[in-house]
This record gives C-alpha cells, structure tokens and sequence, in this order.
C-alpha cells in the first residue's frame, strides 16, 4: 500500500485546487485604489550613445503622471553581481554598473532606458511611443558574436571594458600542466566543438511588478514576480534605491513559474517603487510577452570545445574543455557563478576521470542579459561530457554504456574529492545505469530499430549518466568562491493555541508544490493532519529571512530548516509535557503527536500542549516562556549530489530531417523522496524542458543584434505532441548523508540530463542509416538534420 | 491596439457599403488582423466583421462542387466536409489549433493569404472558384503573390466553389514554432487531370508544380516523381529552413500526398 499521509505519500497538491479553478493571486490579479500605470520605453537598437530622449511632447500626453529616465537614477546604485568571479591572473572581474534606466547608451534591444507613468495603460502606452519616435540614438555597431567580441577592442559594450570579457576563469588552474600532460601522453583523445543554445525561459506568467508608497509612515511595498523575495528586498534596500530594509516588504504572491528568470531583481521593480513615491499613488506594470522575450534573463548560450583524454579501452584519463558563455549586456545577479561554479565543478561527471581543467571566457555582448535558467551551468556541463563521451565510443568502436559502466565511481569510493573540488557525499551510479536499461528494454532495442525501419525510419538510442550539485549550498565555502550572499535559508513554525500550525519558510514556491510537500513533513514529524498545516511563503514581512527557490535548494536547505524548528517545538513541548505531566523531561517521549511519560500510559496530546502553551495555567513560568514558535536557519553542510540515468529513443525521417522523441527513460537517485508523485512532475517537466532545448528552441540575433525569434510564431516551445510518455523511477535512493531527510532535490534533473541523450538518439539513428555525422548542434531541428545528411 | 468603430451588418451589400468607406476594414475571424492590431502594426479605424452575414456561413453540395461560404470557421469545415472533400476537410481540421479552428475563417485566411498558410494549397490545387462580393475569380488567378490577391479594395471574398476531386491529400509539414506550414503540398486528382499545389516554400506564395502535375496526370503515383526536380531559386530561406530543405520537401511531401490519396 503506498503511503497516504505524511512523507512519503503523493498528497495531491493543494494549490492546485486554486490555481485550476482560476482562483490563484498573481501580481496582475490585483488592483489597488488609485493605482496608476507604467510603460518603458525600450530600445529598438541593439548598441547606440543616447544623445537625447524626447520627454516633451510625451509630457503633455493625456493621462501622463510622470516621466522617467537614466538621468533620474544616475546618481542611484547599480544592481550588483552576485558573485565576484577572479580571472586566472588573480585579477577580479569587470563589473559595470547595471543601471535601473539606461543612460549614456543603451546596449541590447529591448534596454529600457525611460519610463512613462500614466493614469491608464494605453495612454502610458501612447506616450511611450511618443517619446521613443522623438529620442534621438546614434547607432552603433551591434556586439553579437562571442569571438568577435573578445577579438575587436575598438567596439566594445561598456567603454571601459576593452575587450568585452568579464574574466578569463580557470577550474582548477593549478591542475593545468598535469592535465594538458595528461593529454600529450594519451593513447586517444575526442574533441568536440559544441553550442549549448541560448534559451529563452518563458515562464507563463510574465514578470510583474507594483510598487506603493504609504506617506504617513515611509513604507514602501513591492509586489513581483519573483523566486527570491529576500533577495530583492536585499538588493532595492542595500543597493540600488537606498530604501532601509525595514521600510520595505517584499511580496511575492502567486507566481507562475520562474525557471531561473524571477530569481533575479530588475530594473523595473526599482522603477516602480521610485515612481509609487514621487506619486504616492500605486503604482504597476506587466510585461507584455514581446518585452518578456527581450528583457527576461536568457539561459545557458556557450560555445565550447571540450577534449576527453582515454586509453583504447575508453578508460577517461582527462577532460579539458574551453568555453567562451556569453553574458549579454550586462550582469544580471547569477551571470558570474552560472558558468563558472555551476559548471566546471562539475566537469568531472559521475566518473572517477583524475584529471580536469575548465577554462571559461565570459563575454559581454549586445543581447540580453543571461543567467541561470533551469539547472544552471550543469546543463552545460552535462551535455559537453555526455557528448563528448559519446563521440569517443563511436571514434573507438565501444559500447556506451559500458564505457560509462567501467568509468562510473563506484560505491566503496564515497565520499570522494573530484578534481574539480567537489565533494560528492553518496551515489550509486552502477544501480541507476542498470535501471535506465532494464526499463528502456536496451535488448529489445534491435528488434524496435527492425520495426521503425518497417516504417521507413530510422531509430536511436542515446544515454546520457549525469550528476549535478544542487541544495545551493554551504555559505562559508560559496564565501571563499566569491558569493556576496550566505545561501543559508530559514523558516518559523508557529503553533496557534488550538494545536494547528503556520509554517513561513524563506523558499518560494512559483509551481513546485512547496505548500503540499512542506506541509506533509510537518505534518508527519508533528503526528498532526496534514490540513492542520498552512505554509506561509513569499512575504518578507511574515517570514524570518529566505534565499528563495532555485538551484533544486528548497526541500535540501528550507525543508531541512523547517524540521529543525519542528524539532525545537517538540523539544520545548516536552518540557511542557514534563511539567503537566509531572515526570522528567528526560522520560518525555513524542510520538505519532503525543507526549508520554516513557512506561506509562500517561500522555498528553499535541493540542494539548500547544493550548497550555497560550494558556499558561499549569505551565512552568519561572523557567520556560509561553507560546510554542520556533525559528531555524539551516546552512548546509555541503550541496547534494542527485544522479541519474537517462536513455531516450528517437525515430528520424530522412525525408524530412524530423525527430520524433518515441520513448524516454529516467532513472534517478534524489535520496529520500518526500511526495513521489510531485517529484514525478518535477522529472516531466524538466525533461519536457530538455527536449525543447534538443529540438525546438533556438535564440536568434542577427548581426545587428536584433531578436529573429522574439515572439511564439519563431521560438519553438515544446508542446504535448513534441514528448512522449515518459517512464520515470526514483527507486535507486542514496540518502543524502549531511541533511537530516536524506533529501537531495528533483528540480532541475530532467532539464540536466535529457538534452545529451536526446542528441546521442539522434546520431545513433543517423549513423545507423549510414550518416556519419559527428555532431549537429540544438536545436536539432528537421532543417538541420536534413542539412546534416545530404551535406 | 488603438480605438476603433466596430459594425457588424448582416447581409453582403450592407457589408459592401460599409467596406467603401473610409479607413474601414474587414474582419473575419480576426486570427491575423487582431493580433496585428494588438502589436499596434494596423490601425483601422472601422473594423466591418462578416461573421454575421448568414449568406456566407456553411457549406453546401451541388452537382460535384462543395462550395464554403467564406465565413465558416475552420472546425465547421473540418466536421462537415469530412465526407464530401476528405482532404478539405482535414486540411482545416490541421490548422492551428481548436481556438483559431473556431474563430478562423476560409475567407480570412485566403484573403490574406499568408505564404504559409493552408487553404490556398487546396484552393489552387482544387482549381476552386472564389466568389466575392462583385465576381467570380479562378483560384488561377486569385493568388498574386505573398500576401497578394486579385481582391480590390472594398471587395470581399464570399464563398468559395471546390470542384471535389476524384482523389485528393494534403500533407503538411508543420514551422516548428508557428504550426504553419513550413511548407504543405495539396494534391487533387480529377477526371481530367491532376493538380499539385505548394504552400510555405515560395516567395511569391501558394503555387502549381506543372511538372510534377504532367507526370502525374501519366500515373498518379509516388514513384512518378522520380527525376523530377524542384527549382529552388525562389523558395524562402528563414530560421526553419533553407531554400534547398523546402525544395526538399516540396518533392518528399508531393510523393506523400500522392501516396496517402490513394
């Protein structure tokens, strides 16, 4: 009988009964008294010096409140980096001022550089029209091109920088001379020049934001979009508008997916507020979906060329890979860490390879920012190693699963120092390998292949193993790496007089089902329903303090805080419980929500404490405060280590160059699961999320750095017809070894591991129709798989 | 989108009238006009909607043609012609998807006539008759090019006469992103001959390929256009494909189309 309460079981999702009978609160939901409307008036060239923004005639405008521009928030602080990232030479980063408005030049299409407020949207909508057909921008050549960029320093997208790189990033450099010796002694060595395609997140909720300023007190409220509602009251307060922390509550309400691109703060939420003040009147904007494609933070966009080291045998001896990652115009918080941290650290697989070197170039570029999206540099990652690999098996005539098998870290091994610096804690590679085979049937594959070939296809099979590093992560280690913040996170559980319970945690959830899972843990560790548990997120004036939710953090880093509250709740309910009970505190014991003198049937129920807590007749005043609510804050002791193994099959028609993915298998190690049926949801959509990136989505700016695939009739997104069924497992479970769950984090697994094996499907179909095609790069649309067979 | 009047008139003279004036617009299902609108790229000022006029809604059978009125919805046409004209009626039933299949109209959409658009390929192949609200046009004549008809201003298309073939197919092969034809071949065999009519792959728009017709009017077969071999010059090169890849399937999608017509 599978579990129906408490860890463990598949609770149903409670927010979803709001969120599928159009009952859920987003920031566009709301509508505030007075409320007045913002419209940004954005750049329509990729790279130009502002000589003059035409406010005048807008000004006049009916229904126009107020004009905004770069010069009003030149003298303001810029929204920082995240991390400072060093160069191989021990130099820091170039960091330039990422301003609220532009001023002085604007630097990707779509670069907000004025801001019309209005009574109505259409007349800020009017007049930010008028104002762009009367600013005068001198155009300047576009920077598009990565190469390019580093190459020409007499074009450059922050003057100050000449050749337009933020830093020039060694992993390990140390380890350089031994691995590039490595390399000369090998008996092969792979190479592979790669593009891991830059993506557009496309949450289905645009970002929003509202900002109001209350006059009788100086408080402000920001109500966005956001993953991170901590975060951003951190960054508006201390570092771009100068408001003190404790003026300004955060709200981040129901959001509708994130995927990496709300973690962050933006401009105009800063806009918001400054304006909310000089009207004191609310006041709010929505991204309209042509501005989400072109001021979102994009995701991933690396070139790389990555060379794997072996003998003929295909036993690894050394990855080297170079990688230029393209950070657009400017810095957006997580640019810095996303290919550096996130990315080389796990260059070294789940395999005992001993040695690795990661260089990366990051470039500034006319385009939009880009930042973490959905798994975050391990992506990347994954897809240069498990393509790479790949390559090799094929170059040598070796089996890739046996290759993979041969070189996986075994379980005697943990915890074991990779030569990228991690530490990974537990794992069983071998039992996730052998699962992905058993239940893709590989055996039966042949006779499949025979079947698609009936039908006048061709069908492959790919794998790819991966690992990642997630439960984002230990503060003094991720302080020494350069991260300007601590990656802690906290939660406070608060016990009503009537037994029931809040629970603020500082994650946020914008899909993931936190509200459900969260409350099962309490439930189960409180022996209480599950319904008597209401979890409280996104609100900075409810909650201790948060870092939010991405990086697969929130269960591995809050969901551990939380319990750790529980268990002070339980410790002081035991002293209660001793005192009514009149017995040693040492002879409490809880269990399944009762307090007992151990040996006796004397006991007291969970309510029963709580009420005596609020109530404290019979309670022991001279030694113990009343009430019953705990706060934790819970730094991790290292990130998690989830790993899997995916195997899909594809179905290619050489007529047409189309793939259809036909099967998709997932075997993953998550440690301990908490709701499987979320975590099963959590694998479909990152794997969904996959697919796309394999087949679908292409990011395109031609060479003046415009957007060719800006709107939903160019930029692919996968829909239901595009994946198949998938078959996922969880059932191979190593627990996390330094978190009291045993938790590792689902969320970002599918979008880690499915673009390799989706890529590798479709090469095995190809070459086994006699297409010796080393490469093609994702997209793998049909036009480039037809481009790829006939040359 | 900017203010505008809107007029719904019942009959096609009403309707007429109303076009002749100034800055005014017609609107039918409004699947490319409205999102336009909303990009603030047109600007009518009177938007006429035809969706009300009962004379051009619905479909009707007589003596081998099926004739459509212009303003009948997609998914009207997929349920109704599915028996009559198969091909017609899984044509529409592939377009976009159920909103646009209810709001979408065959009118509007040949009309405009979007290179890559579906109906015009079985308008042409079909050799069907569009008649407007002054004349009867052969689809021959009809399309003029990329988003260019032989409508003049004012004119309106109110239905359209198919001539229902022997045997018949449409074969899409979907932009990944928009679900427009990428490019699509409809293929129409009649008594006295057989008529291949290619979207999304040309830059003048929906066109015939003569040669492929020729051979397979000697043997409607796939194997029929072997050899054959489809110019280039002119097709669209974009992000989703290269004028050769539509020349390609120009040729895989004819051989399919003949195939899945039987």
């Amino acid at each position: 009988m599978p579990k129906d309460y408490g860890i463990g079981a598949s609770s149903k999702r409670r927010e979803d009964v709001r969120f599928l009978t159009g009952r859920g609160v987003y920031t566009d939901d709301m509508a505030l008294h007075g409320q007045t409307y913002a419209v940004f008036v954005r750049s329509t060239v990729a790279h130009g010096r502002i000589r003059s923004v035409g406010t005048e005639a807008a000004s006049k405008m009916p229904g126009v409140l107020a004009i905004f521009t770069g010069e009003d928030f030149k003298d303001v602080g810029g929204n920082p980096a995240g991390w400072l990232i060093n160069s191989r030479d021990g130099t820091p980063m170039h960091e330039p001022k990422r301003p609220v408005l532009a001023h002085g030049k604007v630097r990707h299409v779509g670069d907000a550089y004025a801001a019309v407020i209005a009574e109505t949207y259409q007349q800020a909508k009017d007049a930010a029209q008028q104002i762009s057909d009367d600013t005068d921008i001198e155009e300047l050549p576009a920077i598009v091109d990565m190469r390019a960029a580093l190459a020409d320093s007499s074009n450059r997208v922050h003057d100050e920088i000449p050749d337009n790189q933020c830093y020039d990033w060694g992993w390990i450099e140390d380890n350089r001379a031994a691995v590039d010796a490595a390399f000369k002694s090998a008996p092969h060595v792979t190479t592979l020049e790669l593009v891991n395609n830059r993506l557009v997140p496309n949450a289905m909720e645009p970002r929003a934001s509202i900002g109001e300023y209350f006059p009788g007190t100086g408080d402000y409220k920001l109500t966005t979009t956001s993953q991170n509602p901590h975060l951003t009251r951190l960054l508006v307060a201390a570092f771009v508008l100068g408001i003190p922390e404790n003026k300004l509550t955060v709200v981040a309400p129901d959001v509708g997916g994130g995927f990496g691109s709300k973690i962050y703060h933006y401009g105009e939420e800063a806009l918001v507020l400054a304006a909310a003040k000089k009207l004191a009147r609310p006041v709010r904007w929505t991204a309209e979906r042509s501005e989400s494609f072109l001021s979102d933070a994009h995701g991933r966009d690396h070139v790389t060329k990555i060379e794997l080291a072996c003998d003929k045998e295909g036993n690894f001896l050394a990855f080297r890979t170079e990688t230029m990652a393209n950070v657009g115009a400017y810095l957006s918080n997580f640019a810095t860490v996303t290919p550096t941290f996130l990315h080389g650290t796990l260059m070294a697989g789940p395999y005992k390879v001993p040695h690795v070197y990661v260089n990366v170039k990051t470039v500034f570029t006319n385009t939009a920012p880009v930042d973490a999206y959905r798994g975050a540099g391990r992506p990347e990652a994954t897809y240069s190693l498990e393509r790479v690999i790949d390559k090799m098996c094929r170059e040598l005539g070796l089996d890739p699963f046996e290759v993979r098998r041969k070189n996986f870290l075994t379980t005697d091994m943990f915890p074991y120092t990779t030569p990228v610096g991690l530490v990974y804690d537990t794992g069983n590679y071998h039992a996730t390998l052998d699962k992905a085979m058993e239940m893709a049937d590989v055996a039966g594959f042949a006779k499949r292949r025979a079947d698609s070939a009936a039908r006048g296809k061709l069908r492959g099979m790919g794998l790819s193993t991966w690992i990642e590093a997630c439960g984002i992560a230990p503060s003094n280690l991720v302080g020494i790496l350069g991260a300007r913040v601590g990656l802690y996170d906290a939660a406070t559980v608060r016990v009503n007089a009537t037994g029931n319970i809040s629970v603020m945690v500082g994650a946020h959830s914008h899909g993931q089902g936190h509200e459900t899972v969260f409350a099962q843990i309490a439930a189960e560790k409180l022996g209480i329903p599950e319904s008597s548990v209401e979890i409280v997120h996104g609100d900075t004036s409810k909650i201790p303090f948060g870092m939010g939710s991405y990086g697969s953090r929130s269960l591995a880093v809050c969901g551990v805080a939380m319990t750790k509250a529980i268990d002070k709740i339980v410790a002081k309910g035991k002293k209660i419980a001793a005192h009514m009970l009149e017995a040693a505190e040492g002879d409490i014991t809880f269990e399944d929500g009762k307090f007992s003198v151990a040996g006796t049937d004397k006991a007291k129920t969970f309510g029963e404490i709580a009420f005596s807590a609020y109530v404290p007749h019979n309670y022991p005043l001279e030694t113990l405060e009343p009430g019953l609510e705990e706060t934790a804050f819970y730094d991790p002791a290292n990130f998690t280590y989830p790993a899997g193994a995916y195997i899909c099959e594809v179905e290619v028609d050489e007529g047409t160059g189309k793939v259809d993915v036909v099967a998709f298998h997932c075997a993953d190690d998550f440690g301990n699961v908490m709701n499987p049926m979320i975590v099963e949801g959590q694998v479909h959509g990152g794997v969904g999320q996959g697919i796309g990136q394999a087949l679908l989505e292409s990011t395109t700016y031609d060479e003046n750095g415009q957007l060719l695939t800006g709107s939903y009739m160019d930029y692919a997104m996968p829909r239901a017809g595009d994946v198949p069924f998938y078959n996922v497992d969880y059932s191979c479970q190593t627990a996390c070894t330094h978190n009291v769950l045993g938790v590792k984090g689902c969320g970002e697994a599918g979008a880690i591991g499915s673009p390799p094996a989706v890529v590798n499907a479709v090469l095995d179909a190809l070459h086994s129709g006699g297409h010796k095609i080393a490469h093609i790069d994702m997209p793998v649309s049909p036009g480039r798989v037809w481009q790829a067979i006939n040359g | 989108m900017f203010d505008f009047e809107f007029v719904k008139p019942s009959s096609i003279v009403e309707a007429a009238r109303l076009l002749g004036g100034e800055g005014a617009q017609a609107l039918s299902g409004g699947q490319t006009l409205m999102p336009t609108m909303k990009q603030r790229l047109a600007a009518p000022s009177v938007l006429v909607s035809l969706t009300g006029i009962a004379e051009m809604k619905g479909l009707s059978v007589a003596a081998g043609t099926l004739t459509v009125g212009a303003a009948t919805p997609h998914a009207v046409v997929a349920a109704e012609a599915a028996r009559v004209f198969p091909a017609l009626a899984a044509l529409a039933g592939g377009i976009g998807d159920p909103a646009v299949r209810n709001r979408g109209t065959i009118g509007g959409s040949i009309a405009n006539n979007d290179p890559s658009a579906c109906y015009p390929a079985a308008v042409l192949a079909s050799g069907a008759t569009v008649v407007t609200s002054k004349r009867r046009i052969a689809a021959d004549d009809f399309f003029q090019g990329m988003f260019s008809t032989a409508l003049e201003e004012g004119e309106f298309v109110t239905s359209v006469a198919f001539p229902i073939p022997e045997k018949a197919a449409y074969v899409k092969f979907n932009q990944p992103a928009s679900r427009f034809a990428l490019t699509g071949v409809f293929v129409a065999k009649f008594a006295g001959g057989v008529r291949v009519a290619v979207t999304g792959a040309s830059n003048n728009g929906v066109f015939r390929w003569a040669e492929a017709e020729a051979a397979l009017a000697k043997s409607f077969t796939a194997d029929a256009l072997q050899g054959l071999g489809v110019d280039d010059s002119d097709m669209i090169t974009d992000l989703h494909g290269t004028a050769a890849y539509r020349a390609n399937l120009v040729k895989v999608l004819t051989g399919r189309a003949v195939s899945a017509a039987g």
